[in-house]
């Protein structure tokens, strides 16, 4: 029996400390323990990226991410792009472009994007498909978010992602979630 | 999917981490980036006992020059590599694995260590004729890519051993390519070529090495074509014709996406585009 190890890390802005076994991946600290449900596990094999997430400020796929490797780090779901009202210019231009039908991947594919507009500010359209390589949509046939990121692209801070460090309001309150087991 | 249970430690020095591997025995298991090892924890084809997950060991990351050589620490990330055109082929292998979240997660070293022969890095250290350097926490040793890899997902490096340094010639006057053949963009190559050419001063072909991926049970060179091409003049029709050579001495492994026989056809095919673009031709 593997005992638990002790993990702190900042999520979207809050500080978070929770005992977990080693073998409990990203996305399911994410999902069940904070209640972070909007990065999705699709295939759960590193192909579909619906799971995507930034660490340190790089898109990973959190399924094969284990939480405990996650020790230190800031992390930043989908849930921490949109500040109060405000959308992402992602998130704005996949609405306008409608880059999605079910939704399913959408959140992944957004955290990927930004990941390649941090890198590639201005992408030709080839740059975006090879930049979300990893990450399927059963849907749309990629026109539409293709689309999207090249108009996210023309917003000057498109690429990048504020992740807002923990202050002591938030990491109060994230300590507080952790220790009330949010979801588990 | 989630992974059998293990216990984890994350040593915060090298030598405590092989001390850690030493004592784990054959089930225990290094962690770098987890790209390779994790999904096959999850599917439970890998059930280590013990991880012993280097994050916190310092000193291994980066690419130095050193004389004609990139010394490259074992946990630089392809992310770290890719697309950087004073590294060459290595530059250029590397922003074609997989997709930008592997490569944020996936280590030059951890690549090399599993041993797949579908996996690109291994095929571009076998043809740059690179060397590693792995270490317990007795000694260290290098080895040779061409003794590194022995059999599927088998090389020649210990359960207390960890690859600690790849190191490669810079081959700074050599035109370089990797062909790489994929069912989807992110998938592991179905076939991948190196080529490398040295060019001389009358355009003929003054030295060439070629290797696969995913050609046989580890990366292998592709003699024949280079015992073609090597003097010969770089026209389209040398090429062409020494990438008929691609298959010989190849055993590549039957799958759900290709046959034998079609990966051979690939082989010939990606031969001599690599072969074209890396002559310039």
């Amino acid at each position: 029996m593997s005992s638990n190890v002790p993990v702190r890390l900042s999520v979207n802005g809050r500080v978070h400390e929770l005992d977990v076994e080693p073998r409990l991946l990203l996305v399911h600290l994410l999902r069940d323990r904070l209640g972070l449900t909007g990065s999705h596990v699709g295939c759960d094999t590193t192909s579909c990226g619906a799971c995507t997430v930034h660490v340190d400020g790089e898109a990973v796929k959190s399924c094969t991410v284990l939480a405990v490797q996650a020790d230190g780090t800031k992390v930043t779901t989908i849930e921490g792009l949109a500040q109060g009202d405000q959308l992402h210019p992602l998130q704005e231009a996949f609405w306008e472009d409608h880059g999605l039908q079910c939704g399913y991947c959408t959140p992944g594919m957004i955290m990927a994007a930004a990941d390649l507009l941090a890198r590639n500010p201005d992408p030709t359209e080839e740059e975006i498909r090879h930049g979300l390589e990893g990450n399927l949509c059963r849907c749309t046939g990629y026109h539409n978010i293709v689309r999207a990121v090249s108009d996210a692209a023309k917003h000057p801070h498109a690429g990048r992602i504020p992740h807002p460090g923990p202050t002591p309001e938030g990491a109060a309150i994230g300590l507080e979630l952790a220790r009330e087991g949010l979801g588990a | 999917m989630i992974p059998a249970e293990f216990d984890y430690v994350a040593p915060d020095s090298l030598d405590a981490a092989l001390r850690a591997l030493a004592h784990g025995g054959e089930d225990a298991k290094a962690l770098a980036g987890g790209h390779s090892l994790l999904p096959l924890m999850k599917m439970r084809l890998a059930v280590p006992t013990l991880l012993v997950d280097l994050r916190h060991v310092p000193g291994l990351r980066g690419a130095q020059r050193e004389n004609g050589s990139w010394r490259i620490g074992a946990l630089t990330r392809h992310a770290d590599l890719q697309g950087r055109a004073e590294l060459g082929i290595v530059g250029e292998a590397t922003s074609l694995i997989a997709d930008q979240q592997v490569r944020n997660r996936g280590t030059i070293g951890g690549s090399l260590a599993h041993g797949d022969p579908a996996s690109d890095l291994p095929t571009i250290l076998v043809a740059m004729e690179g060397t590693v350097s792995v270490r317990n926490s007795a000694a260290s040793r290098e080895i040779a890519a061409g003794d590194l890899f022995q059999d599927y997902m088998t090389t020649a490096i210990a359960a207390d051993e960890l690859i600690t340094e790849v190191r490669v010639p810079a081959l700074e006057d050599w035109g370089h390519a990797y062909e790489k053949f994929t069912r989807r963009a992110e998938d592991w190559a179905m076939v991948g070529v190196c080529a490398l050419v040295r060019k001389g001063a009358d355009g003929s072909c003054e030295d060439v090495r070629v290797a696969f991926t995913n050609m046989a049970s580890t990366p292998i060179r592709a003699t024949a074509v280079e015992h073609a091409l090597r003097g010969q003049p770089l026209s389209s029709d040398a090429i062409t014709g020494a990438a008929e050579q691609a298959a010989e001495g190849t055993d590549p492994p039957g799958d759900l996406n290709a046959t034998p026989e079609y990966k051979r056809h690939l082989a010939r095919v990606l031969t001599r585009r690599a072969l074209s673009r890396a002559a310039g031709v």
